[in-house]
């Protein structure tokens, strides 16, 4: 990181002019600190994908470790997808270069690369389809916009969609719905049959087909974890609590993104979901086997997704649960509310959940028997059942960051609103055309969250900071929350690099802090141990 | 120079001097009036009928509309129908504003740096130009099909007529000013531009961007030229284009002037290339599954038809491999 520039300079040399030369001609930049490590063959061998002849390898070579006949495998691979997607079909037939798409892109934005522009990002994989499927690209060639699939174009294929975090901004604002996820989603398939993916996305995948969870916590370690917490909320609030594991006959299966488990400030949240459960006493077991809300198989292909998702819904039904409820993740709710009934339903569990405390029925959820924390939680305010100290969180200016897949895969965007504005006293919203449909990636989605690109991450980041900056500046805003897991781990250094200052929570942390639980001790901390009150802090320093 | 932007226009202006030359001096009167004006309709139809089918063939395996409001989730958190739609109605209503009134387009903002206040920052502006021009251009081609129907019916239904009723009361003098045809070429002329000046816009555009616009230009010009300029004898027209319409082909007698024949020339070109092209956003528009699903995936099941078994890792397989770990951690076993 020596070589990051000072946030100033970084914007101040953002430049949106495009260059002379067509960006057909212009090859990818693959230097050190330009792209994403390739996964390690160990990991594709584990998933039993197709691997490159050697792992000793860069993108910066000349050279790929991929088949000899690798053109004909993308050809073929491709011939497949649009056999099996009207959505890949439509998406490349009908796009008309409107150019309204060029600016809404947050990698666009922060770097101006006009092949981070969604129509170009496009275009590289919709060049090759009018080459190799259109009479009209096989007639006119280059005048047809299409572009035989070189190595160059390859290449560009790694560099730019591992550099789009299947956000679907631009497909608000597209006149025909063209989604860049879906483009990429695609793109990222084919590259994946000549063993073609990132390491930071297959490690977490073949981690997740092992032991669970993303991270490879194995059983007895989730449970340590846990535990750990436990005493961390005992110490904080007196209360003792015992979650239950793989425990059959508990009425609900509580799922959460691993990252919950293992790093602050994701653990806050773990923290909060417990103590709110505990509050309630809900009939709830955790599951080591179904121990993560994310899945990177969506990043991978759609089988991928599939075969780690099946774990939820095998779980659900070997303890025997009514329903699952589903903690706070980003890309977990996508796959939850667009692709997983579809792909392992119908849910032969259970029953439509219902909330034991409540009664409120979730009828928007009664096939896939699943729902979301913050549509649980809000029921719960709504019906009065929380105890609730908000001042607990007056040391916060709270905003809130609508992470990608729950915003513009799903539509939560009142549900955790409804929480914040019942759990802390000071919370501003960011401009409009940074939030709810509109709003801005962390810039590291879709597995992106590696070290390597991390200048490519602060410049993708930057529309979310900018934003982030106003209320800082406007309200003194300084906790940014939201429900994304990957939104916690990458935020927190997006926030020291463009807005000191600014620090990044879970909704239930907030929740966690503000309850007042049934026999708790006077808090004098929140859950990061950090003073409650001035007086408590000179205490602390006494 | 813009090579692509040179093509398009070469290709234009070539096709436009072919037919000219053709009819005025080839005498190919029957070629450019009948033969190419069935050749364009067969392959309209049958392209546009193949890319359809094609399309329609082709799964929809997920559910995967892009939200762009408030889910329907508890009752008392005001669900946005439109934006995320929870069912056919909803779905119609998204689709009809989309199509009726581009309502995505019209969300278009622009990215800006301010530098004041000595730090960088960004910012975003509403713009509506793109929209408007689209949204124009797009009615005046509609108002302007549906008032050529009156060279392609006898007798002329009744809405054709109040619509050149409307159309032409922006009257300026004798013949009366067809507005549609105004505005469509003036539109054609700004989208053009855009492509030219607008950097960016510039940078994305290919040949088959500016050939479509090219030749509705063309189309623009030699009816405005019929229509205001050179006379045209519409009586000849029309007995030519009722020949067409009713399959009994015939080059009127005394000939109709060659600029007609560069417009139908146009015209026929157009129809046969739309299904070809990325013209074919008409069709694709109603077919886009980020708008035309219902955001109801959870409540109800969406089929995949392709749907097949995985390999997974199942529970047994990951008892096996921690069975020992987890009886020491004191985590209850299937199998001891």
């Amino acid at each position: 990181m020596v070589d990051t520039p000072k946030p100033e300079e970084l914007i101040e040399n953002i430049d949106h002019t495009p260059p002379e030369e067509p960006w057909e001609d212009t090859p990818p930049d693959l230097s050190p600190g330009n792209f994403c490590y390739p996964t390690k063959k160990k990991n594709l061998e584990y998933l039993g994908l197709p691997t490159p002849t050697t792992d000793e390898w860069s993108p910066s070579d000349e050279e790929w470790p991929i088949p000899e006949n690798w053109q004909q495998i993308i050809h073929e691979g491709f011939k497949d997808l649009l056999g099996k997607y009207r959505s890949l079909r439509i998406f490349m037939d009908t796009c008309v270069r409107c150019g309204a798409c060029a600016d809404k892109c947050h990698f666009f934005i922060g770097t101006g690369d006009p092949k981070n522009m969604p129509v170009l990002r496009a275009e590289l994989l919709r060049s090759v389809y009018r080459n190799d499927f259109t009479r009209v690209g096989k007639i006119l060639k280059k005048i047809g916009g299409a572009r035989p699939l070189t190595k160059q174009v390859l290449k560009e294929w790694f560099s730019y969609f591992y550099q789009c975090t299947e956000c679907r901004r631009c497909s608000v604002f597209c006149p025909y719905g063209i989604d860049t996820a879906e483009v990429t989603m695609m793109a990222r398939e084919l590259l994946t049959l000549l063993g073609l993916n990132i390491n930071w996305i297959l490690e977490p995948a073949a981690n997740c087909f092992r032991t669970g969870n993303h991270l490879g916590i194995q059983p007895h370690a989730f449970k340590e974890m846990i535990e750990f917490f436990c005493d961390d909320i005992e110490e904080i609030t007196g209360k003792k609590i015992e979650p239950t594991f793989n425990r059959k006959g508990a009425e609900i299966l509580f799922i959460t993104p691993s990252g919950d488990v293992f790093a602050d400030p994701g653990t806050y949240s773990m923290m909060g979901y417990i103590m709110l459960f505990e509050h309630i006493g809900l009939d709830y077991t955790l599951s080591t086997y179904a121990s993560e809300g994310g899945n990177f198989g969506l990043f991978t292909s759609s089988e991928m997704m599939k075969r780690l998702n099946a774990k939820m819904y095998a779980e659900a039904r070997r303890l025997g649960v009514k329903w699952i409820l589903g903690g706070e993740c980003g890309h977990m709710w996508r796959v939850i509310n667009q692709y997983m009934d579809t792909m392992n339903g119908p849910a032969d569990f259970g029953e439509v959940p219902v909330n034991p405390i409540t009664g409120t029925r979730f009828d928007n959820a009664a096939s896939t028997r699943m729902v979301h924390i913050t549509e649980f939680t809000a029921d719960l305010l709504r019906h009065n059942k929380l105890k609730l100290d908000p001042s607990r969180n007056d040391m916060y200016t709270v905003t809130y960051h609508d992470s990608c897949n729950p915003a513009r895969a799903m539509g939560l965007f009142d549900e955790p609103r409804v929480v914040l504005n019942a759990v802390c006293n000071n919370f501003y919203e960011m401009p409009e055309s940074t939030i709810r449909e509109q709003t801005f990636c962390c810039g590291s989605g879709s597995g992106l969250n590696t070290e390597e690109i991390m200048d490519l991450r602060l410049k993708g980041g930057l529309p979310r900071a900018n934003a982030v900056r106003y209320v800082h500046e406007k309200f003194g805003a300084n906790m940014l929350s939201c429900v994304c897991a990957i939104d916690r781990a990458a935020l927190p250094p997006l926030m020291s690099y463009w807005v000191p200052g600014v620090d990044v929570c879970g909704v239930h942390e907030l929740v966690g802090n503000a309850l007042v639980m049934e026999g708790e001790i006077e808090r004098t901390t929140n859950l990061r141990f950090e003073p409650l009150t001035e007086e408590a802090e000179v205490e602390a320093d006494v | 120079m813009n090579a692509a932007y040179l093509y398009s226009l070469i290709a234009v202006v070539l096709l436009g001097l072919i037919s000219y030359a053709g009819v005025a001096v080839a005498g190919l009167e029957g070629f450019f009036g009948i033969f190419i004006p069935y050749a364009a309709l067969v392959l309209f139809v049958a392209g546009f009928a193949n890319r359809i089918v094609t399309w329609g063939k082709t799964p929809v395996p997920f559910r995967i509309p892009t939200t762009s409001g408030q889910q329907k989730s508890v009752p008392w958190i005001k669900h946005d129908r439109l934006d995320n739609p929870s069912n056919t109605v909803g779905v119609i209503g998204r689709m009809a504003l989309e199509i009726l009134l581009f309502r995505s387009l019209f969300k278009n903002s622009r990215v800006g740096f301010s530098d004041v206040g000595g730090y960088r920052k960004i910012y975003y502006k509403w713009v509506v130009w793109l929209w408007l021009f689209a949204l124009l251009f797009h009615y005046a081609f509609l108002v302007t099909v549906v008032r050529h129907l009156r060279f392609f019916t006898e007798p002329v239904p009744f809405f054709v007529g109040m619509l050149e009723t409307v159309d032409g009361m922006m009257q300026v003098g004798a013949p009366g000013v067809y507005l549609s045809g105004v505005v469509l070429f003036g539109m054609a002329m700004l989208l053009l531009l855009r492509r030219i000046v607008l950097p960016k816009v510039k940078y994305i555009s290919i040949a088959a961007d500016y050939f479509p616009l090219l030749l509705i230009i063309g189309i623009a010009v030699t009816g405005i030229l019929m229509r205001y300029f050179v006379k045209v004898d519409v009586g000849a027209v029309k007995e030519l284009t009722m020949g067409l319409a009713t399959l009994q082909p015939s080059i009127p007698e005394g000939g109709i002037s060659a600029l007609f024949y560069v417009h139908l020339f146009f015209v026929s070109l157009l129809l046969a290339y739309i299904p070809f092209s990325k013209l074919m956003h008409m069709g694709g528009v109603f077919l886009s599954p980020t708008r035309n699903l219902a955001n109801n995936s959870r409540a109800v099941r969406h089929v995949n038809s392709w749907n097949y078994p995985v390999k997974t890792h199942t529970y047994e397989e990951y008892e096996d491999d921690f069975r020992e770990k987890m009886k020491e951690a004191g985590l209850p076993v299937e199998k001891e």
